[in-house]
């Protein structure tokens, strides 16, 4: 089973990534996934802005617009940054403890997988039914009065793929607890570690109420339940707490790790060690516990009533204390130090005011007294697109760039970089800074269309113009990855030169093995304290030995086809006339069980890598 | 050159002056422009924290500028490696949650202000309120205006008395939406299982009767979502009372006056009574209103809450209220109209005013 680099065929590629277990291999995984969403939700954001160009217009008819907006968003978020972020985590984390892969590759498999087929069945929806109308949001009242499939691709999609989220976050949990090098202790671990480890923790906690509100919601469409129905003695706002409970710590899923990286590339291009790392370490924890206590910040015009809603607004506009923290480290880690602007670079000096934008209309609509005026207008779209667009997508950009040689061993074009950089920043600010003022002056979020004569057309025509800018930018970032792909120019391990931390001290891309030997971690930056003392690479914390390594596998891919065919077994089965409804549904989980049954039951011990091969491969791993 | 220095200056304030104008939006929409004590506080509020945060960015920006400025990559030396500075790390911890303090403070006292409803709530021995009271009652794609007190009904227009508190009770018959008017304070939800409370006030100065104030629906309820707007029509208190009476005295639906509304009224009758009622009397239970109250819609100035009120209009919508609403309720509820019996009908629901004694 070893699969030692050789020639291989295209159908034994596509095989060996349906059966990998390999954490860089599953990080391919999830950013061509990802990014395949992420143009496809981009598209849905085109037409967006194309519909509100003009007043009156008549591009797409309302019903689409709503599906439109509720996929943009729903793919964005899920299908999108999510999976993107995983992609790094999984591509660069293992690599910065020092481990060799992750604790349990066979659930990394099966959480892209899972992922996978959720995003699949919810894309399906274009084409089947209708889409989900009701808002990413789907708040319960709407989406239980719609008929039609939509919201039903919509609650059984996101609830597989959200399985797939959980069962990555616990992996990671498991494996930056358990799999760090010798010497690497927490207080050692690099920045973009500390992230994922509390995102991890997040997603521990914030995706089980997602689960719970998915499947009242799935009852209550698909077998008759009552759970979000007034008349029938349910309640619609519990929905709504569920829902935020979930998806005020998702923001902070998404961003944390943003903020990972940019504290990596901060650090690199500025050759200083991260200003403040131990307080930098106590805000991203600080953040991620307050994020479980604001979700309500998303409902005080729901009428929770003054007490509530005074006491949300405090502990909203108390997490810009931990976010102020991180903003004035990350300010003086360049303070004194030798700047480099590298693509990376500049993707993170532009986050830095774009953010501290988003962060502070944050604190204006955490202060619940304006928040009634600005909640569910575009000043809500401009404030969280600043925060998403420039907080995750800026490091999701910055992140492809930085890594892209150690996920693919060749550097993408500095000069495309560039321009990337330049046309997706411009039209970026150009789509949102006008769409606070546009909110203020009364024009509410999620509207296909607006009246003349409100003082909003010019406004908007500024807004779908910067939209195009992005869309151009991105359209610049696909040819660099192409031409890139093409020439396919060889690095080595620390092609920027300035890398800190282990991974830089792996070959790009590092062997599939990672370390042949684990390195022995003497400190915070890891390969630059090596470095700075003359030595070429990390010292071996053990003799070289043989290596146990996982098999691959395809059953992951079953288990989560199993759930993917059953979903539309639960999704058809009470409509008029169906009778094969009830049996695929059942079908589907016996084929998903029957999966999990074999990995059971089937000893798979992996298989070793001998010593000897290990010596022969000596242009590999670590030098010792 | 003197000249030209002024006429600098002259420019310079004459595109300050429009980029401010620009940039408060329309006075009868725009929350930049506060017409009433909730907006007004709400606006202070913004503006408050709005100097802050400019405040804080203004800190970042210099810090910023000189970082990117001076210490660009000039040579390969290795800078110090800086761990930390407690003394800066205490100082950027403290000053936050200071600025966090002192905004909580009016947030707080304001969140509590804009929840008392203690007036609406005081009932007089015959169970109303001496605190003007509305209902609202939010619709696929239209709103109901109740007034208990007064028992009276309108719908698509919300007539109020200026500077005084008027008390809403916020609620959904379908699925949930959300009652905003901009000029006139924040929002608040109407649900569907539950009452909301809360209170605006509208300033007789801002009032302007040619362009009334703009409400809509702040939160997303299916197709026509965009287009659940409606008009707030605020009066001095004496002609708020003066129409109040006009609405009680029509105790019968109103006769129509010439021959071509009489057909108008029996079109109606037929076809769309079973939904609209035309006498302003809340007899029918709350639930069972299945469309807009349209006894004084000759006085409206919004057909189907959006379009201008003209005859033109009514019949467009009449005829195909698909096309200008999405997903209502009227749709496929009554047959085809002839061009005959759409100007019947027109004349008869544009002759349906609520006249003074």
């Amino acid at each position: 089973m070893s699969t030692n680099a050789q020639k291989r065929g295209f159908g034994a590629t596509i095989w060996d990534y349906l059966t990998t277990v390999d954490h860089k291999k599953i990080a391919h995984l999830y950013l061509i996934a990802g990014g395949l969403f992420f143009l496809i939700g981009g598209l849905e954001a085109l037409f967006i802005r194309i519909q509100l160009l003009k007043p009156n217009n008549d591009f797409v008819s309302a019903g689409l617009f709503n599906e439109l907006l509720t996929m943009h968003g729903t793919t964005m978020i899920f299908l999108a940054a999510m999976p993107l972020v995983f992609a790094f985590m999984n591509a660069v984390m293992p690599l910065q403890i020092g481990a060799r892969d992750v604790a349990f590759p066979f659930l990394n498999s099966l959480g892209f997988w899972l992922f996978l087929f959720g995003g699949l069945f919810l894309n399906l929806s274009w084409f089947l039914d209708a889409a989900p109308n009701a808002g990413w949001t789907s708040y319960a009242s709407l989406s239980i009065a719609q008929t039609g499939h939509g919201i039903d691709f919509y609650a059984l999609g996101l609830q597989i793929a959200g399985l797939g989220t959980l069962i990555g976050g616990i992996n990671f949990l498991v494996t930056i607890i358990n799999m760090r090098a010798p010497g690497m202790t927490y207080m050692r671990m690099p920045m973009f570690t500390w992230t994922t480890f509390v995102v991890s923790a997040l997603i521990l906690f914030a995706f089980p109420p997602l689960t719970v509100g998915l499947f009242l919601m799935t009852f209550d469409r698909m077998f008759g339940a009552n759970f979000f129905d007034a008349a029938m003695g349910g309640n619609t706002i519990i929905w709504e707490h569920f829902f935020w409970i979930f998806g005020h710590p998702e923001v902070y899923i998404l961003i944390l790790p943003a903020f990972g990286i940019f504290s990596e590339i901060f650090a690199i291009f500025s050759r200083k060690r991260l200003f403040g790392y131990s307080s930098m370490v106590f805000a991203t924890v600080l953040i991620g516990f307050l994020g479980f206590m604001v979700w309500a910040h998303h409902m005080f015009t729901t009428g929770l009533g003054p007490i509530a809603n005074s006491i949300f607004a405090v502990a909203t506009m108390a997490i810009a204390v931990p976010t102020g923290i991180k903003i004035f480290n990350w300010l003086f880690t360049m303070w004194g130090g030798s700047i480099r602007f590298t693509t990376p670079m500049l993707w993170a000096v532009a986050f830095i005011p774009s953010f501290l934008m988003g962060g502070v209309t944050g604190v204006m609509l955490g202060s619940a007294a304006q928040d009634y005026q600005y909640h569910d207008t575009y000043f809500v779209v401009a404030h969280f697109h600043y925060v998403i667009v420039g907080g995750v997508v800026f490091a999701l950009f910055a992140g492809a760039h930085l890594y892209w040689p150690k996920m693919f061993g060749t550097m993408l074009n500095e000069v495309l970089g560039k321009i990337t950089f330049v046309l997706f920043f411009v039209g970026f600010h150009m789509t949102f800074f006008i769409q606070h003022f546009l909110g203020l002056w009364g024009m509410p979020r999620r509207v296909f269309t607006y009246l003349p004569g409100q003082g909003f057309e010019t406004s908007n025509v500024v807004s779908s113009i910067g939209a195009f800018l992005m869309a151009a930018g991105v359209i610049v970032l696909l040819i660099n990855v192409v031409i890139t792909s093409v020439k396919n120019e060889k690095v080595g391990n620390d092609p920027w030169g300035d890398g800190r931390t282990l991974e830089w001290a792996l070959s790009s891309p590092p062997p599939y093995y990672n370390f042949k030997q684990l390195p022995l971690v003497r400190g915070l930056d890891a390969y630059w304290i090596e470095k700075m003392e003359g030595k070429k690479g990390m010292t071996p914390a053990e003799p070289l030995g043989d290596i146990h390594m996982p098999n691959n596998s395809f059953i992951p891919f079953l288990i989560s086809l199993g759930l993917f065919i059953a979903a539309f077994g639960a999704m058809y089965h009470g409509d008029e006339g169906n009778t094969w409804g009830i049996p695929v549904l059942i079908f589907g989980l016996l084929f998903t069980l029957g999966s999990m049954f074999v990995r059971s039951i089937k000893d798979d011990h992996g298989y070793h890598i001998p010593k000897e091969e290990l010596i022969d491969d000596n242009d590999k791993g670590v030098k010792a | 050159m003197k000249r030209l220095a002024k006429w600098r200056l002259v420019s310079l304030f004459a595109i300050l002056t429009l980029v401010l104008s620009a940039c408060s939006g329309q006075p009868y929409l725009s929350t930049l422009q506060p017409a009433g004590e909730v907006a007004k506080k709400q606006y202070d509020l913004m503006v408050f924290s709005t100097i802050m945060m400019i405040a804080v960015m203004a800190v970042v920006a210099v810090i910023f500028i000189i970082v990117l400025v001076k210490f660009r990559r000039k040579d390969d030396k290795i800078p110090n490696q800086v761990e930390g500075n407690h003394a800066m790390e205490i100082i950027w911890t403290v000053i936050p949650i200071l600025l966090v303090l002192v905004l909580a403070v009016p947030t707080v006292s304001a969140v509590f202000n804009f929840a008392d409803v203690d007036a609406m709530e005081k009932k007089n021995e015959d169970g109303t309120s001496d605190a003007l009271v509305v209902n609202v009652r939010a619709n696929l794609y239209w709103w109901e205006f109740e007034y208990p007190n007064e028992k009276i009904v309108t719908g698509q227009e919300l007539i109020v008395p200026t500077d005084e508190k008027v008390y809403f009770n916020l609620i959904a018959s379908d699925v949930k939406h959300s009652f905003w008017i901009p000029a006139a304070g924040g929002k608040m939800d109407n649900n569907t299982e539950n009452v909301n409370k809360f209170w605006l006030e509208f300033d007789s100065k801002k009032a302007d009767p040619d362009k009334l104030f703009q409400g809509r629906c702040a939160e997303l309820c299916g197709p026509s979502h965009a287009l659940m707007d409606f008009k707030v029509k605020a009066l001095p208190r004496a002609e708020f009372d003066q129409w109040v009476t006009n609405m009680q005295n029509i105790k019968e639906p109103q006769d129509a006056t010439t021959d071509l509304a009489q057909q108008g009224q029996e079109i109606f009758n037929k076809s769309c009574i079973g939904c609209h009622a035309v006498t302003p009397s809340n007899g029918t239970p709350a639930d069972a209103r299945m469309a807009p109250n349209l006894t004084n819609f000759g006085d409206r100035n919004i057909i189907a809450g959006y379009l201008e009120h003209n005859e033109e209009n009514l019949k467009n919508w009449l005829s195909d209220p698909e096309t200008y609403k999405p997903g209502n309720k009227m749709t496929g509820t009554y047959g085809e109209l002839t061009p005959e019996q759409l100007d019947a009908l027109t004349a008869y629901l544009m002759g349906l005013k609520v006249q003074g004694e």
